[in-house]
Protein backbone atom coordinates (compact mmCIF):
# COMPACT_ATOMS: atom_id res chain seq x y z
CA UNK A 1 0.00 0.00 0.00
CA UNK A 2 1.43 3.34 -0.88
CA UNK A 3 0.33 6.58 0.34
CA UNK A 4 1.20 9.99 -1.83
CA UNK A 5 -0.29 13.45 -0.84
CA UNK A 6 -2.44 14.70 -3.06
CA UNK A 7 -1.94 18.52 -3.24
CA UNK A 8 -1.81 20.20 0.48
CA UNK A 9 -5.60 18.81 1.12
CA UNK A 10 -5.34 14.98 0.32
CA UNK A 11 -4.18 11.70 0.53
CA UNK A 12 -4.23 9.41 -2.16
CA UNK A 13 -4.06 5.64 -1.20
CA UNK A 14 -3.09 2.92 -3.67
CA UNK A 15 -4.60 -0.10 -2.28
CA UNK A 16 -4.14 -2.42 -5.36
CA UNK A 17 -1.15 -2.47 -7.75
CA UNK A 18 -3.06 -4.17 -10.25
CA UNK A 19 -6.43 -4.45 -11.76
CA UNK A 20 -6.49 -5.21 -15.40
CA UNK A 21 -5.77 -9.28 -13.80
CA UNK A 22 -8.67 -9.02 -10.82
CA UNK A 23 -10.73 -5.83 -11.16
CA UNK A 24 -12.99 -7.79 -8.65
CA UNK A 25 -10.17 -7.83 -5.43
CA UNK A 26 -9.27 -4.66 -6.30
CA UNK A 27 -12.83 -3.19 -5.70
CA UNK A 28 -13.16 -5.38 -2.47
CA UNK A 29 -9.93 -3.73 -1.45
CA UNK A 30 -11.07 -0.63 -2.08
CA UNK A 31 -14.63 -0.51 -0.34
CA UNK A 32 -12.52 -2.30 2.53
CA UNK A 33 -10.36 0.58 2.76
CA UNK A 34 -12.84 2.70 2.30
CA UNK A 35 -15.37 1.41 5.55
CA UNK A 36 -12.02 1.29 7.64
CA UNK A 37 -11.19 4.85 7.01
CA UNK A 38 -14.81 5.90 7.53
CA UNK A 39 -15.04 3.52 11.44
CA UNK A 40 -11.68 4.85 12.43
CA UNK A 41 -13.08 9.16 12.31
CA UNK A 42 -9.98 10.53 11.87
CA UNK A 43 -10.07 13.85 13.04
CA UNK A 44 -9.62 16.02 10.04
CA UNK A 45 -10.92 13.67 7.80
CA UNK A 46 -13.73 15.14 5.90
CA UNK A 47 -14.52 12.98 2.68
CA UNK A 48 -13.26 9.94 1.45
CA UNK A 49 -13.34 9.29 -2.40
CA UNK A 50 -12.91 5.28 -3.86
CA UNK A 51 -11.69 5.21 -7.38
CA UNK A 52 -10.66 1.84 -9.28
CA UNK A 53 -7.74 1.01 -6.81
CA UNK A 54 -6.94 4.13 -4.83
CA UNK A 55 -8.94 5.61 -2.07
CA UNK A 56 -8.45 9.40 -1.33
CA UNK A 57 -8.74 10.96 2.05
CA UNK A 58 -9.78 14.50 2.07
CA UNK A 59 -8.93 16.49 4.70
CA UNK A 60 -8.26 19.52 6.83
CA UNK A 61 -5.17 20.28 7.89
CA UNK A 62 -5.80 22.65 10.35
CA UNK A 63 -8.25 20.56 11.98
CA UNK A 64 -5.59 18.20 12.83
CA UNK A 65 -3.04 20.38 13.82
CA UNK A 66 -5.70 21.28 16.44
CA UNK A 67 -5.94 17.28 17.52
CA UNK A 68 -2.74 17.21 17.69
CA UNK A 69 -0.31 17.27 14.26
CA UNK A 70 2.36 18.99 13.78
CA UNK A 71 2.34 21.33 11.19
CA UNK A 72 5.81 20.13 10.08
CA UNK A 73 4.46 16.83 9.25
CA UNK A 74 0.54 16.81 8.93
CA UNK A 75 0.47 14.44 6.36
CA UNK A 76 2.64 11.77 8.79
CA UNK A 77 0.78 12.40 11.72
CA UNK A 78 -2.57 11.31 8.73
CA UNK A 79 -0.55 8.60 7.33
CA UNK A 80 -0.14 7.39 10.70
CA UNK A 81 -3.75 7.25 11.80
CA UNK A 82 -4.20 5.74 8.16
CA UNK A 83 -2.08 2.71 9.01
CA UNK A 84 -4.16 2.23 12.68
CA UNK A 85 -7.23 2.40 10.83
CA UNK A 86 -6.49 -0.28 8.27
CA UNK A 87 -4.80 -2.61 10.75
CA UNK A 88 -8.26 -3.01 12.66
CA UNK A 89 -9.53 -6.87 11.95
CA UNK A 90 -12.03 -6.24 9.11
CA UNK A 91 -14.58 -7.85 11.16
CA UNK A 92 -14.94 -4.68 12.61
CA UNK A 93 -16.10 -2.47 10.00
CA UNK A 94 -18.19 -5.39 7.82
CA UNK A 95 -19.40 -4.35 4.25
CA UNK A 96 -23.02 -3.44 4.77
CA UNK A 97 -25.14 -6.50 3.48
CA UNK A 98 -24.54 -8.04 0.41
CA UNK A 99 -25.61 -5.67 -2.60
CA UNK A 100 -28.67 -7.07 -4.44
CA UNK A 101 -28.79 -6.91 -7.95
CA UNK A 102 -30.53 -3.77 -9.68
CA UNK A 103 -31.95 -3.95 -12.91
CA UNK A 104 -31.51 -0.88 -15.09
CA UNK A 105 -34.02 -1.42 -17.96
CA UNK A 106 -32.42 -0.21 -21.55
CA UNK A 107 -34.07 0.24 -25.04
CA UNK A 108 -31.65 -1.12 -27.44
CA UNK A 109 -33.79 0.53 -30.46
CA UNK A 110 -32.08 2.50 -33.23
CA UNK A 111 -33.71 6.00 -32.05
CA UNK A 112 -32.04 5.73 -28.56
CA UNK A 113 -28.68 3.61 -30.09
CA UNK A 114 -26.94 6.03 -31.84
CA UNK A 115 -23.51 3.79 -32.10
CA UNK A 116 -25.24 0.58 -31.80
CA UNK A 117 -24.38 -0.83 -35.36
CA UNK A 118 -20.96 1.04 -35.30
CA UNK A 119 -20.05 -1.69 -31.80
CA UNK A 120 -21.75 -4.53 -33.85
CA UNK A 121 -19.55 -3.93 -36.98
CA UNK A 122 -16.22 -3.52 -34.30
CA UNK A 123 -17.42 -6.95 -32.62
CA UNK A 124 -18.35 -8.72 -35.98
CA UNK A 125 -21.39 -9.63 -35.04
CA UNK A 126 -25.07 -8.71 -35.59
CA UNK A 127 -26.63 -5.98 -33.00
CA UNK A 128 -29.01 -8.35 -31.50
CA UNK A 129 -26.04 -10.21 -30.28
CA UNK A 130 -24.41 -6.89 -28.52
CA UNK A 131 -27.97 -6.32 -26.97
CA UNK A 132 -27.60 -10.02 -25.53
CA UNK A 133 -23.80 -9.86 -24.78
CA UNK A 134 -25.23 -6.17 -22.89
CA UNK A 135 -27.86 -8.12 -20.85
CA UNK A 136 -25.92 -11.66 -20.23
CA UNK A 137 -23.52 -10.58 -17.48
CA UNK A 138 -23.39 -9.42 -13.73
CA UNK A 139 -21.47 -5.71 -14.07
CA UNK A 140 -20.42 -4.05 -10.68
CA UNK A 141 -19.84 -0.41 -9.93
CA UNK A 142 -16.05 0.28 -9.89
CA UNK A 143 -17.05 4.31 -8.98
CA UNK A 144 -19.03 7.15 -9.55
CA UNK A 145 -17.51 9.70 -11.50
CA UNK A 146 -17.28 12.37 -14.73
CA UNK A 147 -20.43 13.36 -14.06
CA UNK A 148 -23.05 13.41 -10.69
CA UNK A 149 -24.17 9.61 -10.69
CA UNK A 150 -22.18 8.39 -13.58
CA UNK A 151 -21.42 4.33 -12.70
CA UNK A 152 -18.47 2.84 -14.00
CA UNK A 153 -19.49 -0.63 -14.59
CA UNK A 154 -16.60 -3.57 -14.50
CA UNK A 155 -17.60 -6.86 -16.27
CA UNK A 156 -18.21 -5.79 -20.23
CA UNK A 157 -17.56 -9.07 -22.45
CA UNK A 158 -14.84 -8.38 -24.02
CA UNK A 159 -16.21 -9.32 -27.43
CA UNK A 160 -18.07 -6.56 -27.20
CA UNK A 161 -15.36 -3.54 -25.77
CA UNK A 162 -15.20 -0.84 -28.28
CA UNK A 163 -12.80 2.07 -28.31
CA UNK A 164 -14.10 5.57 -27.15
CA UNK A 165 -15.13 8.00 -29.81
CA UNK A 166 -12.16 10.00 -31.45
CA UNK A 167 -14.44 13.26 -31.25
CA UNK A 168 -16.31 13.53 -28.22
CA UNK A 169 -20.40 14.34 -28.65
CA UNK A 170 -21.36 17.60 -27.15
CA UNK A 171 -24.07 16.47 -26.07
CA UNK A 172 -25.27 12.88 -25.03
CA UNK A 173 -29.18 12.68 -23.40
CA UNK A 174 -29.62 11.69 -19.99
CA UNK A 175 -30.12 8.08 -19.56
CA UNK A 176 -27.98 6.51 -22.53
CA UNK A 177 -26.08 3.76 -21.55
CA UNK A 178 -22.94 3.37 -23.61
CA UNK A 179 -19.44 1.17 -24.24
CA UNK A 180 -15.92 2.84 -23.77
CA UNK A 181 -13.01 1.04 -24.09
CA UNK A 182 -13.49 -2.28 -22.29
CA UNK A 183 -16.29 -0.36 -19.44
CA UNK A 184 -20.11 0.17 -19.95
CA UNK A 185 -22.06 3.30 -17.81
CA UNK A 186 -24.83 5.56 -18.27
CA UNK A 187 -24.85 8.78 -18.44
CA UNK A 188 -27.64 10.22 -15.74
CA UNK A 189 -27.76 13.54 -16.72
CA UNK A 190 -27.66 15.81 -20.40
CA UNK A 191 -23.75 16.25 -20.82
CA UNK A 192 -20.84 15.83 -23.39
CA UNK A 193 -19.67 12.23 -23.83
CA UNK A 194 -16.84 10.40 -25.65
CA UNK A 195 -18.30 6.47 -25.28
CA UNK A 196 -20.59 4.72 -27.86
CA UNK A 197 -24.15 5.22 -27.03
CA UNK A 198 -25.89 1.67 -27.62
CA UNK A 199 -29.24 2.71 -26.03
CA UNK A 200 -31.28 4.57 -23.68
CA UNK A 201 -32.77 3.53 -19.63
CA UNK A 202 -36.06 5.61 -18.27
CA UNK A 203 -34.31 5.39 -15.17
CA UNK A 204 -33.61 8.37 -13.29
CA UNK A 205 -30.13 7.59 -11.85
CA UNK A 206 -29.24 11.21 -10.48
CA UNK A 207 -31.76 12.95 -8.18
CA UNK A 208 -30.35 15.83 -6.01
CA UNK A 209 -33.04 16.25 -4.26
CA UNK A 210 -32.64 12.52 -2.80
CA UNK A 211 -30.49 10.68 -0.13
CA UNK A 212 -28.34 9.34 -1.48
CA UNK A 213 -28.76 11.09 -4.14
CA UNK A 214 -27.32 8.84 -6.71
CA UNK A 215 -29.28 5.33 -7.71
CA UNK A 216 -25.62 3.16 -7.53
CA UNK A 217 -22.92 3.38 -5.67
CA UNK A 218 -20.19 1.70 -5.61
CA UNK A 219 -19.59 -2.21 -5.11
CA UNK A 220 -23.17 -2.22 -6.50
CA UNK A 221 -24.03 -5.55 -8.79
CA UNK A 222 -25.90 -4.53 -12.06
CA UNK A 223 -28.03 -6.11 -14.33
CA UNK A 224 -29.39 -4.55 -17.94
CA UNK A 225 -32.59 -6.15 -19.19
CA UNK A 226 -34.12 -5.00 -23.00
CA UNK A 227 -37.06 -3.32 -22.87
CA UNK A 228 -39.41 -2.61 -26.18
CA UNK A 229 -40.18 1.29 -27.05
CA UNK A 230 -43.91 1.07 -25.40
CA UNK A 231 -42.19 -0.19 -21.88
CA UNK A 232 -39.49 2.80 -21.84
CA UNK A 233 -43.08 5.60 -22.72
CA UNK A 234 -44.69 3.27 -19.68
CA UNK A 235 -41.89 3.42 -16.89
CA UNK A 236 -41.18 6.93 -17.99
CA UNK A 237 -44.25 7.92 -17.57
CA UNK A 238 -45.08 6.44 -14.18
CA UNK B 1 -37.65 39.81 1.73
CA UNK B 2 -35.88 39.63 -1.76
CA UNK B 3 -32.77 40.93 -3.90
CA UNK B 4 -33.36 41.75 -7.54
CA UNK B 5 -30.99 41.12 -9.95
CA UNK B 6 -31.80 44.23 -11.84
CA UNK B 7 -29.24 43.19 -14.69
CA UNK B 8 -27.02 39.79 -13.99
CA UNK B 9 -24.01 40.68 -15.66
CA UNK B 10 -21.64 38.51 -17.35
CA UNK B 11 -22.31 35.22 -15.17
CA UNK B 12 -23.31 35.82 -11.31
CA UNK B 13 -23.99 32.38 -9.46
CA UNK B 14 -25.12 31.93 -5.75
CA UNK B 15 -22.05 30.39 -4.01
CA UNK B 16 -21.02 29.40 -0.64
CA UNK B 17 -18.15 27.05 0.89
CA UNK B 18 -19.16 24.38 -2.01
CA UNK B 19 -20.81 20.61 -1.17
CA UNK B 20 -17.88 18.31 1.06
CA UNK B 21 -19.09 14.88 1.47
CA UNK B 22 -20.69 13.78 -1.78
CA UNK B 23 -17.12 12.97 -4.23
CA UNK B 24 -18.12 9.29 -4.10
CA UNK B 25 -21.06 9.90 -5.90
CA UNK B 26 -19.49 11.99 -8.27
CA UNK B 27 -20.54 15.34 -7.38
CA UNK B 28 -18.16 18.35 -7.23
CA UNK B 29 -17.13 20.34 -4.33
CA UNK B 30 -18.02 23.57 -6.26
CA UNK B 31 -18.43 26.68 -3.90
CA UNK B 32 -16.71 30.19 -4.21
CA UNK B 33 -13.67 29.78 -5.93
CA UNK B 34 -12.14 31.98 -3.64
CA UNK B 35 -13.72 30.52 -0.51
CA UNK B 36 -11.36 33.09 1.57
CA UNK B 37 -12.63 36.04 0.20
CA UNK B 38 -16.66 34.83 0.21
CA UNK B 39 -15.40 34.16 4.34
CA UNK B 40 -13.81 37.69 4.85
CA UNK B 41 -16.97 39.25 3.17
CA UNK B 42 -19.13 37.62 5.29
CA UNK B 43 -17.65 38.27 8.64
CA UNK B 44 -17.47 41.98 7.39
CA UNK B 45 -21.50 41.53 7.03
CA UNK B 46 -22.56 40.16 10.29
CA UNK B 47 -22.96 37.18 8.57
CA UNK B 48 -21.76 33.30 9.48
CA UNK B 49 -18.71 33.12 7.59
CA UNK B 50 -20.53 30.36 5.34
CA UNK B 51 -23.17 32.06 4.24
CA UNK B 52 -24.20 31.78 0.67
CA UNK B 53 -22.78 35.18 -1.22
CA UNK B 54 -23.13 35.83 -5.50
CA UNK B 55 -19.66 35.11 -7.09
CA UNK B 56 -19.78 37.95 -9.96
CA UNK B 57 -17.35 36.97 -13.17
CA UNK B 58 -16.80 39.99 -15.37
CA UNK B 59 -19.21 42.46 -13.80
CA UNK B 60 -22.15 43.69 -15.09
CA UNK B 61 -24.30 42.98 -11.79
CA UNK B 62 -27.22 45.74 -10.77
CA UNK B 63 -29.16 44.70 -7.37
CA UNK B 64 -31.87 46.40 -5.15
CA UNK B 65 -32.84 45.20 -1.97
CA UNK B 66 -36.25 45.48 -0.87
CA UNK B 67 -34.88 46.56 2.42
CA UNK B 68 -31.75 47.69 4.20
CA UNK B 69 -28.78 45.59 3.71
CA UNK B 70 -25.05 45.71 4.43
CA UNK B 71 -22.71 44.45 1.45
CA UNK B 72 -18.98 43.62 1.04
CA UNK B 73 -17.43 42.67 -1.60
CA UNK B 74 -13.77 41.50 -2.34
CA UNK B 75 -11.98 39.68 -5.28
CA UNK B 76 -10.32 40.95 -8.35
CA UNK B 77 -10.16 44.77 -9.71
CA UNK B 78 -13.40 45.99 -9.87
CA UNK B 79 -15.59 49.41 -9.36
CA UNK B 80 -18.49 48.70 -7.16
CA UNK B 81 -21.07 51.30 -6.66
CA UNK B 82 -23.68 52.20 -4.39
CA UNK B 83 -25.86 55.11 -6.70
CA UNK B 84 -22.88 57.05 -7.78
CA UNK B 85 -20.74 56.16 -5.25
CA UNK B 86 -17.87 54.42 -5.61
CA UNK B 87 -16.46 52.14 -2.82
CA UNK B 88 -13.55 49.89 -2.51
CA UNK B 89 -13.32 45.96 -1.11
CA UNK B 90 -13.28 45.25 2.10
CA UNK B 91 -15.62 47.93 3.05
CA UNK B 92 -18.90 47.18 4.85
CA UNK B 93 -20.94 49.43 3.28
CA UNK B 94 -24.99 50.40 3.90
CA UNK B 95 -27.47 49.96 1.08
CA UNK B 96 -30.99 51.89 1.58
CA UNK B 97 -34.33 49.87 0.38
CA UNK B 98 -34.46 50.85 -3.06
CA UNK B 99 -31.05 52.13 -3.98
CA UNK B 100 -28.83 50.46 -6.80
CA UNK B 101 -25.91 48.41 -5.67
CA UNK B 102 -23.70 48.03 -9.05
CA UNK B 103 -20.17 46.12 -10.07
CA UNK B 104 -18.28 46.50 -13.12
CA UNK B 105 -14.46 45.01 -13.64
CA UNK B 106 -11.80 46.91 -14.47
CA UNK B 107 -8.54 45.75 -15.77
CA UNK B 108 -7.44 42.90 -14.26
CA UNK B 109 -10.59 42.08 -12.61
CA UNK B 110 -12.02 38.63 -13.43
CA UNK B 111 -13.91 37.60 -10.20
CA UNK B 112 -15.58 39.02 -7.36
CA UNK B 113 -17.42 37.81 -4.26
CA UNK B 114 -20.54 39.59 -2.62
CA UNK B 115 -21.58 38.66 0.67
CA UNK B 116 -25.22 40.52 1.41
CA UNK B 117 -26.27 40.85 5.17
CA UNK B 118 -28.56 37.94 5.90
CA UNK B 119 -27.44 35.82 3.34
CA UNK B 120 -28.48 34.43 0.04
CA UNK B 121 -31.81 32.17 1.24
CA UNK B 122 -32.18 29.85 -1.76
CA UNK B 123 -32.81 26.13 -0.66
CA UNK B 124 -29.73 24.04 0.87
CA UNK B 125 -29.31 20.72 -1.87
CA UNK B 126 -26.85 18.17 -0.74
CA UNK B 127 -25.61 20.25 2.37
CA UNK B 128 -24.61 23.75 -0.21
CA UNK B 129 -26.68 26.28 -1.95
CA UNK B 130 -23.95 26.51 -4.48
CA UNK B 131 -24.59 26.57 -7.95
CA UNK B 132 -24.03 23.37 -9.17
CA UNK B 133 -23.76 24.83 -13.13
CA UNK B 134 -23.17 21.75 -14.52
CA UNK B 135 -24.95 19.42 -13.37
CA UNK B 136 -28.08 21.88 -12.95
CA UNK B 137 -29.13 21.87 -9.49
CA UNK B 138 -28.70 24.15 -6.53
CA UNK B 139 -28.00 28.19 -6.29
CA UNK B 140 -31.01 29.65 -7.78
CA UNK B 141 -32.90 26.45 -9.50
CA UNK B 142 -29.29 25.67 -10.37
CA UNK B 143 -28.38 28.18 -13.14
CA UNK B 144 -26.86 31.19 -13.49
CA UNK B 145 -28.67 34.46 -11.98
CA UNK B 146 -30.98 35.96 -14.68
CA UNK B 147 -32.10 39.92 -15.18
CA UNK B 148 -34.77 40.93 -13.95
CA UNK B 149 -34.66 37.52 -11.11
CA UNK B 150 -35.45 37.89 -7.78
CA UNK B 151 -33.67 35.85 -5.08
CA UNK B 152 -34.68 35.68 -0.90
CA UNK B 153 -32.36 36.81 1.35
CA UNK B 154 -32.40 35.77 4.87
CA UNK B 155 -33.27 37.95 7.99
CA UNK B 156 -30.57 40.87 8.64
CA UNK B 157 -28.97 39.32 11.69
CA UNK B 158 -28.58 41.07 14.64
CA UNK B 159 -24.64 41.91 14.05
CA UNK B 160 -25.72 43.51 11.03
CA UNK B 161 -28.74 45.33 12.49
CA UNK B 162 -26.17 47.13 14.45
CA UNK B 163 -23.70 47.89 12.02
CA UNK B 164 -26.96 49.37 9.53
CA UNK B 165 -27.46 51.57 12.39
CA UNK B 166 -24.02 52.96 13.01
CA UNK B 167 -23.79 53.09 8.83
CA UNK B 168 -26.76 55.37 8.64
CA UNK B 169 -25.18 58.70 7.86
CA UNK B 170 -21.73 57.76 6.54
CA UNK B 171 -23.00 54.85 4.66
CA UNK B 172 -19.74 52.95 3.81
CA UNK B 173 -17.21 52.03 7.24
CA UNK B 174 -13.78 53.28 7.06
CA UNK B 175 -12.40 49.95 8.69
CA UNK B 176 -11.46 46.74 6.29
CA UNK B 177 -9.71 43.59 6.42
CA UNK B 178 -5.47 43.13 5.55
CA UNK B 179 -5.44 44.48 1.57
CA UNK B 180 -4.70 41.24 0.27
CA UNK B 181 -7.58 39.25 1.56
CA UNK B 182 -10.42 41.63 -0.11
CA UNK B 183 -8.34 42.62 -3.26
CA UNK B 184 -6.83 39.38 -4.83
CA UNK B 185 -5.56 40.00 -8.33
CA UNK B 186 -2.03 39.91 -8.63
CA UNK B 187 0.42 41.45 -11.06
CA UNK B 188 2.62 38.71 -12.86
CA UNK B 189 1.18 35.89 -10.85
CA UNK B 190 3.15 32.99 -9.79
CA UNK B 191 1.66 30.00 -7.81
CA UNK B 192 2.99 27.76 -5.72
CA UNK B 193 2.52 23.92 -6.23
CA UNK B 194 3.46 20.99 -4.92
CA UNK B 195 4.95 18.17 -6.92
CA UNK B 196 2.51 16.21 -8.25
CA UNK B 197 0.96 12.56 -7.62
CA UNK B 198 2.30 11.89 -11.15
CA UNK B 199 5.18 13.84 -11.61
CA UNK B 200 7.11 10.27 -12.39
CA UNK B 201 5.49 10.26 -15.83
CA UNK B 202 6.83 12.95 -17.48
CA UNK B 203 10.36 13.50 -18.57
CA UNK B 204 12.40 15.45 -16.75
CA UNK B 205 12.43 18.55 -19.22
CA UNK B 206 8.78 18.95 -18.70
CA UNK B 207 9.05 18.94 -14.68
CA UNK B 208 11.69 21.94 -15.59
CA UNK B 209 9.85 23.88 -18.38
CA UNK B 210 6.47 23.93 -15.18
CA UNK B 211 8.98 25.68 -12.86
CA UNK B 212 10.15 27.92 -14.98
CA UNK B 213 8.20 28.86 -17.75
CA UNK B 214 5.12 31.34 -18.17
CA UNK B 215 1.56 29.94 -19.37
CA UNK B 216 -1.25 31.96 -20.82
CA UNK B 217 -4.68 31.42 -19.99
CA UNK B 218 -6.71 29.92 -22.32
CA UNK B 219 -10.69 31.52 -23.23
CA UNK B 220 -12.14 28.26 -22.71
CA UNK B 221 -11.55 28.09 -19.07
CA UNK B 222 -14.03 28.41 -16.51
CA UNK B 223 -15.29 27.18 -13.13
CA UNK B 224 -14.09 23.64 -14.17
CA UNK B 225 -10.67 24.47 -14.75
CA UNK B 226 -7.82 26.98 -16.45
CA UNK B 227 -6.49 25.82 -19.52
CA UNK B 228 -3.14 26.82 -20.27
CA UNK B 229 -0.91 27.21 -23.40
CA UNK B 230 2.49 26.96 -23.46
CA UNK B 231 5.49 24.87 -23.97
CA UNK B 232 4.34 21.55 -24.46
CA UNK B 233 4.73 18.90 -21.25
CA UNK B 234 6.20 15.84 -22.66
CA UNK B 235 5.08 12.27 -20.89
CA UNK B 236 7.34 9.63 -20.54
CA UNK B 237 4.71 6.86 -21.03
CA UNK B 238 2.06 7.60 -23.16
CA UNK B 239 -0.33 5.63 -21.23
CA UNK B 240 -3.59 6.98 -19.56
CA UNK B 241 -3.84 6.05 -15.69
CA UNK B 242 -6.85 4.79 -14.10
CA UNK B 243 -9.24 7.38 -13.03
CA UNK B 244 -8.53 8.38 -9.20
CA UNK B 245 -9.47 11.39 -7.45
CA UNK B 246 -8.54 14.85 -8.52
CA UNK B 247 -9.43 18.19 -6.13
CA UNK B 248 -9.34 21.95 -6.86
CA UNK B 249 -5.71 23.05 -7.13
CA UNK B 250 -4.96 19.65 -9.30
CA UNK B 251 -2.59 20.14 -12.59
CA UNK B 252 -3.35 17.73 -15.10
CA UNK B 253 -2.12 17.06 -18.30
CA UNK B 254 -4.16 15.67 -21.22
CA UNK B 255 -2.20 14.17 -24.48
CA UNK B 256 -2.15 17.56 -26.05
CA UNK B 257 0.72 18.53 -23.36
CA UNK B 258 -1.18 21.16 -22.31
CA UNK B 259 -1.97 21.45 -18.93
CA UNK B 260 -5.27 22.19 -16.88
CA UNK B 261 -5.40 23.72 -13.60
CA UNK B 262 -9.10 21.99 -12.09
CA UNK B 263 -10.75 24.34 -10.23
CA UNK B 264 -14.13 23.86 -7.84
CA UNK B 265 -16.54 22.78 -10.12
CA UNK B 266 -13.95 19.87 -11.36
CA UNK B 267 -14.78 16.35 -11.57
CA UNK B 268 -14.36 14.04 -8.66
CA UNK B 269 -11.79 11.39 -10.27
CA UNK B 270 -9.65 11.76 -13.44
CA UNK B 271 -7.50 9.69 -15.55
CA UNK B 272 -4.32 12.40 -16.99
CA UNK B 273 -1.27 12.39 -14.76
CA UNK B 274 -1.31 15.12 -12.54
CA UNK B 275 2.23 16.93 -12.73
CA UNK B 276 1.27 19.27 -10.02
CA UNK B 277 -0.95 20.71 -7.27
CA UNK B 278 -1.26 25.04 -6.65
CA UNK B 279 -1.25 24.96 -3.04
CA UNK B 280 -4.79 26.10 -1.49
CA UNK B 281 -3.81 29.48 -0.01
CA UNK B 282 -3.04 30.03 -4.02
CA UNK B 283 -6.28 28.94 -5.06
CA UNK B 284 -7.42 32.92 -4.59
CA UNK B 285 -4.76 33.92 -7.09
CA UNK B 286 -5.83 31.09 -10.13
CA UNK B 287 -9.62 32.56 -9.85
CA UNK B 288 -8.65 36.23 -10.72
CA UNK B 289 -6.94 34.54 -14.05
CA UNK B 290 -8.21 36.19 -17.15
CA UNK B 291 -7.89 34.79 -20.50
CA UNK B 292 -4.82 36.35 -21.92
CA UNK B 293 -2.71 36.43 -18.70
CA UNK B 294 0.62 35.16 -18.04
CA UNK B 295 0.83 33.17 -14.75
CA UNK B 296 3.52 31.30 -13.63
CA UNK B 297 4.47 28.42 -11.55
CA UNK B 298 7.12 27.85 -8.55
CA UNK B 299 7.48 24.70 -6.54
CA UNK B 300 7.24 24.38 -2.30
CA UNK B 301 7.60 22.06 0.10
CA UNK B 302 4.25 20.15 1.50
CA UNK B 303 5.43 21.58 4.69
CA UNK B 304 5.76 25.25 3.23
CA UNK B 305 1.61 24.56 1.94
CA UNK B 306 0.71 23.48 5.19
CA UNK B 307 2.97 26.44 7.26
CA UNK B 308 0.94 29.10 5.07
CA UNK B 309 -2.70 26.99 5.74
CA UNK B 310 -1.89 27.55 9.60
CA UNK B 311 -1.02 30.88 9.26
CA UNK B 312 -3.80 32.05 7.12
CA UNK B 313 -6.54 30.50 9.02
CA UNK B 314 -4.64 31.12 12.56
CA UNK B 315 -4.75 35.50 11.05
CA UNK B 316 -8.67 34.70 10.41
CA UNK B 317 -9.60 33.57 13.93
CA UNK B 318 -7.88 36.81 15.10
CA UNK B 319 -9.27 38.92 12.06
CA UNK B 320 -12.86 37.50 13.80
CA UNK B 321 -12.21 38.25 17.26
CA UNK B 322 -10.83 41.76 16.27
CA UNK B 323 -14.07 42.37 14.82
CA UNK B 324 -16.53 42.66 17.84
CA UNK B 325 -16.18 46.00 18.56
CA UNK B 326 -17.75 47.06 15.34
CA UNK B 327 -20.91 45.23 15.87
CA UNK B 328 -21.42 46.34 19.78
Amino acid sequence: MEITPLGDSALLIRVAENFDDAPGEALNKVLATKRALEAAQIPGAIEIAPAYTTVALFCDSVRAIDAGASVEDVFGWFEQRIHEALSQPSGAHAPRSEASVVEIPVCYEAEFALDLEHVAQHAGVHWKEVVDLHCEVEYRVHCLGFTPGFPFLGGLPRKIATPRRDVPRKEIPAGSVAIGGTQTGIYPIKSPGGWNVIGRTPIQLFDPEKDPPALLRAGDRVRFRSITREEFERSRNR
Amino acid sequence: MNATAVRAGFLTSVQDLGRAGFREFGISLGGALDGHALRVANLLAGNEESSAGLEITFGGLRLRFADDRIVVWGGGNFDARIGSTSFPAGHPALVRAGDEFSIDSLAGGCRAWLAISGGINVPIVLGSRSADLRAGFGGVTGRPVRDGEEFPLGENPERAKVLIKKLRTEKIARWKPPHDWSSTARRAPVLRYLRGTDSGRFVESALQLFNHEGFFVSPDSDRMGIRLDGPRLERSQDVDLLSEAVAPGTVQVPPSGKPILLLNDCQTIGGYPKIAHVITVDLPVAAQLCPGDRVGFSEVSIRDAHALLLERERNLEQFRRGLESHFK
